[in-house]
């Protein structure tokens, strides 16, 4: 399972990107993409911004869930009051190819686990738990009194932030 | 008669060593205070140290307990800041890039509810209004122009609070607004109670069948205007379009651009109940009364 987190602008601009792996079942937390998914990841994410302009006036929670899927690809979207986006596009690997040694044991498990199955529930809750915390993180990004809206968030602190939301709950 | 250049000293010294961030460029203060040590060596003043060498600590301090009254003690009491510890960061400095609270505490580290309830002194506000007012008031046309920039002003201040106030609410009734009505009773109570401590005291829709797009906010006594006396010549001004240019944020962070200007409508008769009372007039783009036509049916 490989996970590419982006935060979109209200101007549909990139403000902030990030790669990650699973966590669980013994994934070492590393990107699957191949060089040539990671280009496209981009553009899937960034077509996904059409749906998501469509699905925001339908529903006032702040997460949309899974809201776009092209081919193995899923996209979560979740929506600050601001309207900033923050959009997941997660890939499943196949079978738990992915996993560590490890995560052999965990195998029978896997067709329900987070990483097999990107529109069951226990994946919904998952990811919204990884966007509430992100989002925490992003107004707190956004209280410092040099950011402005639609700046790029450089923070060293941020990323860690994220990737530490990434392991805790992806 | 040591002590009396003695506070002195102390505050330089914490200056140097007690900031809350290594910052950086401290080279120029340390350096210039080290480098005057030498010259304004109180030649004239005392008459006693006619040499202009580079000032030896003992000496220093010998002169200290001869004619400490007069010494001014930047000159020579900064001996003993600028050899002592090195005042940290200059590493960090020549690498570059980020620098880090010496605490190492940022402001992700802060919870976002503890200044939830926390108020500020009116007093203080009041002080830091009166400068923005006049630092809105260099090199204006107009009392339109001036309130131009007050509404500018506020208008980051919206965007800001608005992602922050929804995330203070408790995550079961987290909603976006998706329509003009939650919209302005977010303004109504949540931002108004932020903000001035009390919901704002009426919300109007324009009764004018040409203008449905606007609606009013009405404030009988805007905070920001408790110590604002308007000249008479410039009655038109209102200063609470700074006020006006946080719900304008609010509204063009929410997606739903909007023109809010302030206006004052009381004044007007003598025994008034409310003679500051306020309108906010929101006006909304004909793009968000069209979206709120679709959503209504849909």
């Amino acid at each position: 399972m490989s996970y590419y987190f982006a935060i979109i602008g209200t101007q549909d601009n990139p403000l902030f990107e990030y790669e990650f792996g699973t966590s669980k079942q013994g994934g070492d937390g590393q990107p699957r993409f191949s060089e040539q998914a990671r280009h496209l990841n981009q553009f899937i994410l960034h077509s996904s911004l059409d749906i998501v302009e469509e699905v925001q006036w339908t529903s006032n929670q702040l997460y949309l869930k899974a809201i776009d899927k092209f081919f193995n690809n899923y996209i979560s979207c979740f929506l600050t009051a601001g309207n900033t986006k923050f959009l997941l596009l997660h890939q499943p690997t196949g079978g738990g190819a992915a996993a560590g040694p490890g995560g052999n044991s965990s195998n029978t498990r896997s067709s329900t686990s987070i990483g097999a199955n990107p529109t069951s529930a226990a994946t919904e809750e998952a990811v919204k738990n990884f966007m509430g915390e992100v989002y925490e993180n992003y107004v707190k990004a956004t209280m410092s009194p040099f950011y402005k809206v639609n700046m790029e968030i450089r923070s060293l602190v941020f990323r860690a932030r994220v990737a530490a939301a990434g392991r805790k709950y992806l | 008669m040591h002590s009396a250049s003695l506070p002195c000293e102390l505050t330089v010294q914490s200056e140097l060593g007690g900031r809350a961030y290594p910052v950086l460029p401290n080279p120029p203060d340390k350096r210039g205070l080290r480098s005057s040590t030498p010259q304004p060596s109180p030649a004239p003043i005392f008459g006693e140290s006619k040499q202009a060498e580079p000032p030896h600590l003992d000496r220093i301090q010998q002169q200290n307990t001869k004619s400490a009254k007069r010494a001014p003690p930047t000159a020579s009491n900064m001996a003993h800041v600028a050899t002592g510890k090195p005042v940290g960061g200059s590493k960090e400095q020549s690498g570059g890039g980020l620098r880090y609270p010496t605490s190492g505490k940022t402001i992700y580290h802060r919870p976002l509810n503890r200044s939830k309830t926390s108020e500020l002194s009116q007093a203080s506000f009041a002080y830091l209004f009166s400068e923005m007012i006049s630092y809105a008031q260099k090199r204006v046309t107009g009392i339109q122009d001036l309130e131009k920039r007050l509404n500018l002003q506020g208008h980051p201040i919206g965007l800001k609070l608005l992602d922050l106030l929804l995330i203070r609410e408790p995550a079961r009734t987290q909603a976006r607004p998706l329509n003009i009505i939650a919209l302005l009773h977010f303004i109504k109570i949540n931002i108004w109670q932020h903000l001035f401590g009390r919901q704002a005291d009426r919300l109007e829709k324009s009764s004018n069948p040409d203008t449905p797009d606007e609606y009013m906010i009405i404030d009988n006594e805007p905070l920001v205007n408790a110590y604002v006396s308007v000249p008479r010549e410039m009655s038109q001004l209102n200063c609470a379009a700074f006020v006006a240019g946080i719900i304008e944020g609010v509204c063009d962070g929410a997606a739903f651009p909007a023109r809010v200007t302030a206006h004052s409508v009381g004044g007007k008769e003598e025994g008034e109940m409310w003679p500051g009372k306020t309108v906010f007039l929101v006006k909304f783009q004909p793009e968000v009364l069209e979206r709120e036509a679709l959503i209504g049916k849909g």
